[in-house]
């Protein structure tokens, strides 16, 4: 009974620091629609900037005085990330924001990096705080005990300022409808720093105030990110209580499943988030979230026809250059291009999801990772051909697919990308801490080709077969009755219901297509790596696909492709350097800023600038 | 003339609101009945539970004697029903033959398929429907650029392509100029008269109510008030208290044989 | 008061505004009128900065107002309601008014919780429902009595008559009459000529984004051609 209530109380501690950084992430989210996947990166922040504070300002009074510093110090820099990196992009489409604040983590990822070094840093404890109680017999620090403490009364005050204030009414107002707001004579561009200060703030004082318990490390930020998508989901988006409850629920949760069930914490997570889900779709305290039918900002999608001829002679000749680069090309050179192709049709995959569906998915990299641990499981398994592992990787793609699909189709917009990203975690959590089937963090390796394709020029042709064939395949059903049925779905799913689309039936088939292409991308991968690692289930790998078909052009049919081979190729050159990431951030920042039509979209726009094509109509 | 739908005890409560109560109607074939009444009198939830977007709290609808009530809008559509929304749905990145061609596509159970080039599928047919309502000449424009009576238009044609029976229109003038009305109306009557099919309205403009619905229905606070024709609506008590006001502010009908 | 000089506006790559000039004095009531597409929507969205003319000036109380953001604008005591009733339905009828309230203002009427639930009998039985709770009709006085609460000098009704039951469009009529009576000047834009009518004196006709007409009702009822060619009734 004491070990119970222990870590009961040790849950409610732990839920302290995620309650913060989840309401953050909620509150900006509401006001601004900007899923701000940097909201890791400030945690992080928080630890970091709370941790050199501390050296500084010593006793119980210099302790919460650096706390609360470090809140203000984080609260700033997003201040500073929301007026030079989002203010000149809030025209943009929506959630092309979300690639932007991808990279500001790659850029605090190595800011951080520079300042306070790769050594992971154990939190001092909280002076005055250090000692433990007894409840039956059982430690319990006194900081958790101040932390259930102090935790509520964050909450209230949150509460009391977006329920009983004018600033609170305003931005709910905001969350609305922004440029009502304006109109009634609000400055709304202040209103969304504010808030921006707000978030930044709680997800810098939650990463504060769990140094004395976890201390400062750089992984910190996509630790946490799975974690506060998990709770905002549960909780219900923008909901105050929802994310207190959520937090609460998985923190103790976390507790108890360390304690009875180790090998299974991570995967704990996400299967209530399921149960909850499955039960109330919109979480706990959340309502359903009315996806305007014209949600997509800025331009619309042009209507696409087939390649034309000289298009399709230009890729016929392009094709036929890289078919000859074993010829005169170097051995790296092929392999570059087998990574390349593998990326694109990783991303086409997804911007056939994305783009032609409408279904912003978070965790792609489930099913590419998912295919290549399909076929790397069979191959270490069983006797099995490689040949036929290649061929089932799609398969257990697809599997996947149908299941996740099933279980996210229902939800909409932001809570489908959420959702999505959950499952993919899911999986990696599965395969991480299944370590005696998956080889958990070790991966699997000695996973090679059969004789006749185990040499790069053989696999490369493969490759470039499959995988542009691949590609071809995504784009074919892109045209076809299909793909019009799911635009319809995408455009308005009001008129294709009544007019005999079983929309979410469409949606559901056209996910675990997209599924099954990527797990043949993900096939092609492991054969040509030889092994597989946890990392290409990652959050970060769901991301790059991601960043690329944003990158490239959503609302153009070949923006996955071309962003896809445009980022690998820069990312092999950037990654010789030391400070890559940064380097990358920024990049990505830029394309944003400087082009957030995309590649595509904005050549093409530029293309019609001059005059050159008058065509609307047209599609690249 | 044969009975095409009919309503029986249909009520929607949200709550302790009685959004719909207890309505009863019938429509025949070959008929332009209108549905009327103030903001909130529950004529969007009547057209969603009779479509399906709503399951009702109790009651049922008929059509052609076959129960209908709480099917998928998918299902009633295939039953022979189309409708049209009071704020226009097209799919905005199509070009306007393309979205007849999807609903051509539907009706063929052809959606599921991968065989490319949808967009030659259907098109010569689809043209004919635009033909229909006048839009051939726009088949190929851009639907996200057409003006708002074209959009109506087009939602009209893509309503027809699977042969209706029975036509529901929520608001189909509403953001329209005086004479794209008429147009509208007189396109719909035409409609109704050379393919016999049944249409039922909602509408808040009078000139088009009292000029081309063969009958109509008053709701009010989700309740029907008041059943007849042009005439006995207008000179309704009851119904100018709640709903026509005294009249001072209809508009003049150039006709002037409607509003004599 | 309210000055536009050959203003250019544009949706994307569509031209809506074309060199439109129109001027309204204090205290009067200005009717625009035109078609369905017209560009009367654009003109109310121009001169409140939410689109911003490419060239020409829209001047405020004599200071130029064009590409200033449009909280500025409805600092300066210019009012907005929009056609689409775009109130917050998530918020209380009192919240939605909060949004709405800005610090009286000299030489205009400094509107009170109470003067408007007098004038809007409904909403003061609701003012603790939200939004979503109104009907159609309430969800449009509430954008009016919203806009009042910011005390305007100016206040600009997109389509007030669209969409509502006759009995309501007498009532709206009603209010912009009483609105008048308090001297502030009201730029209104209709469909409905007959309701133009009855609240304005007068009438600025538009047609593809250009004025085709200015002057009073009297005069432009004893020119049906004008009123055949530009207004469709």
């Amino acid at each position: 009974m004491g070990l119970f209530i222990a870590q009961l109380l040790t849950g409610l501690a732990n839920a302290g620091a995620l309650f913060m950084v989840a309401s953050g992430l909620s509150l900006i989210f509401g006001v601004t629609r900007i899923v701000n996947f940097a909201h890791g990166s400030f945690y992080m922040l928080g630890a970091f900037v709370g941790y050199s504070l501390l050296q500084i300002l010593p006793g119980m009074v210099g302790f919460w005085v650096a706390m609360l510093l470090a809140a203000i110090v984080v609260g700033v820099i997003g201040v500073v990330v929301e007026l030079l990196v989002l203010r000149p992009i809030y025209r943009a489409p929506e959630l092309f924001q979300l690639v932007a604040t991808f990279g500001v983590i790659l850029v605090i990822q190595d800011l951080a990096l520079m300042i306070w070094g790769a050594e992971d840093m154990l939190g001092p404890r909280a002076p005055g705080l250090k000692g433990v109680i007894r409840i039956m017999g059982e430690p319990v620090p006194t900081y958790d005990i101040a932390l259930i403490v102090i935790t509520p009364f964050v909450a209230l005050a949150l509460w009391y300022l977006i329920t009983k204030t004018r600033v609170g009414i305003l931005v709910r107002a905001a969350t609305q409808d922004r440029e009502m707001v304006s109109a009634l004579g609000v400055n709304q561009t202040w209103l969304f720093t504010g808030v921006f200060f707000l978030g930044a703030a709680l997800a810098g004082l939650g990463g504060a105030i769990q140094l004395p318990k976890g201390g400062a490390d750089l992984m910190m930020d996509f630790n946490i990110l799975a974690s506060i998508f998990v709770v905002v989901v549960i909780g219900g988006m923008g909901s105050l209580p929802g994310a207190y409850l959520a937090a609460v629920l998985i923190s103790v949760l976390n507790v108890f499943g360390v304690t009875y069930i180790p090998q299974s914490t991570l995967v704990l997570m996400f299967v209530v988030m399921a149960v909850v889900l499955m039960i109330r779709p919109y979480g706990l305290f959340g309502r359903e979230e009315v996806a305007g039918e014209h949600g997509q900002v800025g331009e619309v999608e042009r209507p696409f026809k087939p390649a034309g001829l000289n298009a399709r002679l230009m890729v016929a000749a392009f094709l036929f250059v890289l078919a000859l680069v074993p010829f005169y090309g170097s051995t790296f050179s092929m392999v570059l291009i087998t990574d390349v192709v593998i990326f694109c049709l990783f991303a086409a995959s997804l911007h056939f999801i994305l783009g032609v569906g409408g279904l912003v998915s978070f965790g792609h990299a489930a099913f590419f990772g998912g295919g290549a641990y399909v076929a790397a499981l069979i191959v270490t398994y069983s006797e099995t051909p490689m040949e036929f592992a290649l061929m089932l990787a799609p398969v257990g793609a697809a599997m996947a697919a149908v299941i996740i699909g099933w279980l996210c189709i229902r939800l909409t917009g932001v809570y489908f990308a959420m959702l999505t990203m959950a499952f993919a975690q899911l999986l990696w959590s599965l395969v991480y801490q299944w370590g005696a089937f998956t080889g958990g963090d070790d991966g699997l390796v000695n996973i090679w080709p059969s004789d006749w394709l185990n040499d790069t020029t053989v696999y490369y042709y493969l490759t470039l077969i499959v995988g542009v064939g691949g590609i071809l395949l995504l784009r074919h059903a892109a045209h076809s009755p299909f793909g019009y049925g799911l635009r319809a779905a995408r455009d308005s799913a009001r008129q294709a219901e009544a007019m005999g689309i079983h929309t979410k039936r469409v949606q559901w088939a056209a996910f675990t297509f997209a599924g099954a292409m990527a797990g043949v991308a993900g096939g092609l991968f492991v054969f040509s790596k030889g092994s597989i690692f946890p990392s290409e289930l990652e959050i970060a790998r769901s991301f790059d696909a991601l960043i690329v078909v944003f990158l490239g052009g959503v609302k153009t049919l070949s923006g996955g492709v071309v962003g896809g081979a445009a980022l690998e190729t820069v990312k092999d050159f950037l990654t010789r350097f030391e400070y890559w990431r940064m380097a990358l951030g920024l990049l990505i920042i830029g394309v944003v800023i400087l082009a957030p039509e995309g590649i595509v979209g904005s050549l093409r726009k530029a293309r019609e600038s001059f005059g050159r094509i008058n065509r609307p109509e047209g599609e690249v | 003339m044969t009975e095409v739908l009919r309503v029986e005890h249909l009520s929607k409560h949200f709550g302790a609101i009685k959004a719909v109560d207890d309505v009863n109607f019938s429509l025949k074939q070959g008929e332009l009945l209108a549905m009327i009444g103030p903001n909130g009198a529950g004529k969007s939830t009547c057209f969603n539970m009779m479509m399906g977007q709503l399951k009702p709290t109790s009651g049922a609808v008929f059509l052609r004697g076959e129960n209908i009530t709480r099917l998928a809008p998918r299902v009633i559509w295939r039953k022979g029903v189309g409708r049209t929304f009071q704020i226009t749905a097209t799919y905005q990145s199509m070009t306007v033959v393309e979205n007849v061609q999807v609903a051509l596509m539907s009706h063929n159970h052809r959606i599921f398929s991968f065989r490319p080039y949808a967009h030659k599928l259907f098109r010569d047919q689809a043209l004919g429907f635009l033909e229909t309502v006048g839009m051939q000449d726009q088949a190929d424009r851009h639907a996200a650029v057409l003006a708002y009576g074209d959009l109506k238009r087009l939602e009209l044609a893509i309503a027809l392509c699977h042969e209706p029976d029975l036509l529901l229109m929520d608001e189909p003038t509403a953001g329209m100029a005086p004479k794209e009305r008429l147009a509208l109306m007189q396109l719909t009557a035409s409609i109704v008269r050379d393919r016999g099919i049944s249409v039922l309205f909602t509408e808040h403009d009078m000139d088009v109510v009292f000029g081309h619905a063969h009958r109509i229905m008053v709701l009010n606070r989700g309740r029907l008030i008041a059943e007849g024709t042009a005439a006995e609506i207008r000179n309704n008590t009851h119904v100018q208290e709640v709903y026509l006001g005294g009249g001072q502010l209809y508009k003049k009908s150039e006709e002037g044989s409607i509003n004599a | 008061m309210l000055e536009l000089t050959a203003i250019n506006s544009f949706y994307g790559k569509a031209h809506v505004l074309n060199d439109l000039s129109l001027s309204v004095e204090r205290s009067e009531v200005v009717s625009l009128l035109g078609r369905n597409g017209a560009g009367k929507s654009t003109t109310m969205k121009s001169i409140m900065q939410i689109v911003t003319p490419k060239t020409g000036k829209v001047t405020f109380l004599g200071e130029d107002i064009t590409g200033m953001p449009s909280h500025r604008v409805a600092k300066m005591g210019l009012g907005y309601v929009p056609e689409d009733r775009r109130i917050f339905t998530d918020l209380t009828v009192l919240e939605n008014l909060e949004v709405g309230r800005q610090p009286s203002r000299e030489g205009a009427v400094t509107w009170t919780l109470d003067m408007l639930f007098d004038m809007f009998p409904n909403l003061a039985e609701r003012r603790q429902n939200r939004g979503k709770e109104l009907s159609g009709g309430e969800q449009q006085m509430l954008t009016i009595a919203r806009t009042l609460m910011g005390n305007p000098r100016l206040i600009l009704l997109d389509e007030p008559s669209e969409g509502i039951a006759p009995l309501l469009v007498e009532q709206m009529a009603n209010v912009i009459l009483q609105l008048k009576e308090e001297g502030l000047t009201v730029l209104i834009s209709e469909q409905n000529l007959h309701f133009a009518q009855i609240v304005a004196v007068k009438a600025v006709i538009i047609e593809s984004g250009t004025g085709k007409y200015v002057g009073s009702f009297d005069d432009l009822n004893a020119k049906p051609e004008i009123r055949d060619a530009y207004l469709t009734v």
